[in-house]
């Protein structure tokens, strides 16, 4: 006996969108990564519920699949704010003033890194270099890249978004 | 010597990451070249004489690693290596959202010259807009009938497919983004096997960086000779430089190698902010010792002379520090990403790189004591050549180099308790 999957546990796009990306490899276990961001795009993290769906997807232990997606920063394991700001704090944002821009954020949100703000809308980390460091410092907010950032910025960007 | 742009040509052009626009400088006519008028052992032979070599960080000949790959009849697999996460490089992210059709060229290039008909192109999942524009030129290159099966008539299929990291320094490194591509946590492999017998699916696998990749268009078009022409005597070519910290114009330059580091710093990219002075430089990514402002006068952007000076040319990413900067905490930091960053495999590594990490914040919050300098040089034989992957050596560059050239800086932070910048 086979299975069985409940489809409707994402969207249809979704559900589509990993078809897709498993038949692009030969070797199906490969577009694991892969259907980790997908889902997470879908529901913003990836709670034990959504670890055990995709272990059944690719007829793998769930452990297995919770061990892989644990290794990778970019899977939140736990549920995060709408908004999920990360900060570069690696040397060339270090000593183009990083540290400033993460304080003020901190006081404008009245949380700590690794905190969300009850509302749930902002969720703050620090991360590594994210590629940005001529345009120093930079943080990335969801899949989006905010660079050469001062408070005033960083203000204009926050109240922007809804 | 200086600035010159080959890999850059295109970048800047209105709507560079097009296909019209590609093509209107000739673009895929040297993969037309290499499929219907050169023979793979002919690719890779110009690639030998050219003097390519790795432009990921350890600087092996191209073609010499291509022609590693047995001629046998079994699956093989191009890996462009697009993870970029050693901090200060920024590079091939220019290529990959200004110039997607240079690289998918050298990619279908290189794959023909080793006999491959499937390519990866394994981007760091902070890159969505550069996979994005990667996974749109595939499309329309797909579309034109220049890649997919029957590659421009001529037969062979190439197939290139993007596939998204998520976040693990460690998975730059060949063998763990192996294991990362086959949906696996990111270790690195014990070698040998060498991919290049038992990569990707147990294959041979040739994993190269992207801009190394890129510039094979140009060695198919004018010839290995041609390209051997610029650069020096030993290092040829040209190499994209990452230039980030505290210059008036930091950003991506192309030089020719043997380009003068001062140069690079006081005239390309404009010269110390607010006339400082400079302090030190990491000259190759945040993996490479550091080398003062006395060490980098005179000496040249290539491979030997960075290496004469104690240092490495790396992936070209000059991380520049000017006089305000505090030593101690920025090795402190550097210490910190690769503690983050170890996966954790190899004791020495594990264990080291977190010690680093307690030692060097005990002396940043002015707990620091004397004894403390003399365990962390000495982890250079606690983990120096003892660990299964080149990380656990990276994670030695800064922190020897730093304590060793800026010894004084330290022994203050011990001595008062306080940092003597006020950082
Ligand atoms: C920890 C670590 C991280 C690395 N990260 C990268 C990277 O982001 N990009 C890259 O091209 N090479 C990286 N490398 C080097 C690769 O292992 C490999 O040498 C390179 O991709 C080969 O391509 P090349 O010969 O064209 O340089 C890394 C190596 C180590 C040890
Ligand atoms: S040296 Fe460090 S990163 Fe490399 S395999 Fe060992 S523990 Fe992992
Ligand atoms: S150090 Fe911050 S983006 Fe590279």
């Amino acid at each position: 006996m086979r299975a069985v999957i409940d489809k409707e546990f994402v969207s249809e796009a979704t559900w589509n969108k990993i078809q897709d990306l498993m038949s692009r490899y030969p070797d199906r276990r490969s577009a694991l990564l892969q259907v980790l961001h997908a889902v997470q795009d879908e529901k913003g993290y990836l709670d034990m519920e959504a670890i055990k769906w995709i272990a059944k997807l690719f007829k793998l232990p769930p452990a297995e699949v919770y061990s892989v997606a644990s290794f990778y920063t970019m899977f939140n394991l736990k549920k995060v704010g709408k908004y999920l700001i990360q900060v570069c704090t690696n040397i060339s944002c270090m000593i183009n003033g990083a540290e400033d821009i993460v304080r003020h954020i901190e006081k404008k949100l009245g949380i700590k890194v690794g905190e969300t703000t009850p509302d749930g809308k902002f969720t703050l980390i620090t991360v590594e270099c994210l590629g940005s460091c001529g345009k120093a410092p930079a943080m990335m907010i969801n899949k989006d890249y905010y660079e050469n950032l001062t408070p005033e910025k960083v203000d204009a960007i926050l109240d922007s978004l809804k | 010597m200086g600035e010159y742009k080959l890999l850059l040509a295109n970048v800047d052009k209105p709507d560079s990451e097009k296909l019209e626009t590609y093509r209107k400088s000739g673009g895929y006519e040297r993969l037309r070249k290499a499929l219907f008028e050169m023979k793979p052992e002919e690719i890779v032979e110009e690639v030998k004489k050219s003097g390519l070599r790795g432009r990921g960080g350890a600087g092996f000949p191209t073609g010499l690693k291509w022609s590693f790959v047995p001629k046998t009849d079994e699956p093989k697999y191009l890996v462009c290596n697009a993870d970029e996460g050693e901090p200060g490089t920024f590079k091939d992210r220019v290529i990959i959202e200004k110039d997607p059709h240079l690289l998918l060229e050298g990619i279908a290039i290189s794959a023909y010259a080793i006999g491959a008909h499937e390519a990866f192109i394994y981007i760091r999942g902070e890159y969505e807009y550069g996979a994005q524009v990667l996974e749109r030129a595939i499309k329309e290159a797909e579309e034109a009938g220049i890649l997919g099966p029957n590659a421009m008539g001529s037969g062979y299929d190439i197939k290139i497919t993007v596939h998204r990291g998520a976040g693990a320094y460690v998975c730059g490194e060949e063998t763990a983004l192996l294991n990362s591509l086959e949906g696996r946590r990111g270790h690195p492999r014990i070698r040998p096997p060498f991919p290049a017998s038992k990569g990707l699916y147990q294959h041979p696998t040739v994993i190269n960086n992207v801009e190394t990749l890129a510039t094979v268009p140009f060695i198919v078009e004018r010839g290995g000779d041609w390209y051997a022409s610029l650069g020096t005597e030993k290092s040829k070519g040209t190499k994209l430089f990452s230039i980030s910290g505290h210059v008036n114009k930091p950003g991506v330059y192309e030089l020719e190698l043997g380009t003068p580091f001062e140069e690079l710093i006081y005239e390309i990219a404009g010269g110390i902010r607010e006339g400082r002075k400079l302090k030190a430089v990491i000259p190759g990514g945040s993996s490479t010792p550091m080398l003062t402002a006395d060490e980098i006068k005179g000496v040249k952007l290539d491979y030997e002379s960075l290496q004469a000076a104690g240092s490495m040319l790396g992936s070209g990413a000059v991380i520049v520090m000017d006089e305000t900067t505090c030593i101690v905490k920025a090795v402190y930091r550097m210490a910190k990403f690769y503690a983050h960053e170890s996966c954790g495999q190899c004791t020495p590594c594990r264990e080291g790189t977190r010690w680093m990490v307690q030692i060097l914040s005990r002396i940043v919050n002015g707990k620091g004591r004397m004894e403390d300098l003399d365990v962390l040089l000495d982890m250079k034989n606690i983990m120096g050549g003892n660990c299964l992957c080149p990380l656990g050596d990276a994670a030695l560059g800064p922190l020897i180099s730093g304590i060793t050239k800026f010894r004084d800086e330290f022994v203050e932070h011990i001595k008062t308790g306080r940092c003597p910048l006020g950082g």
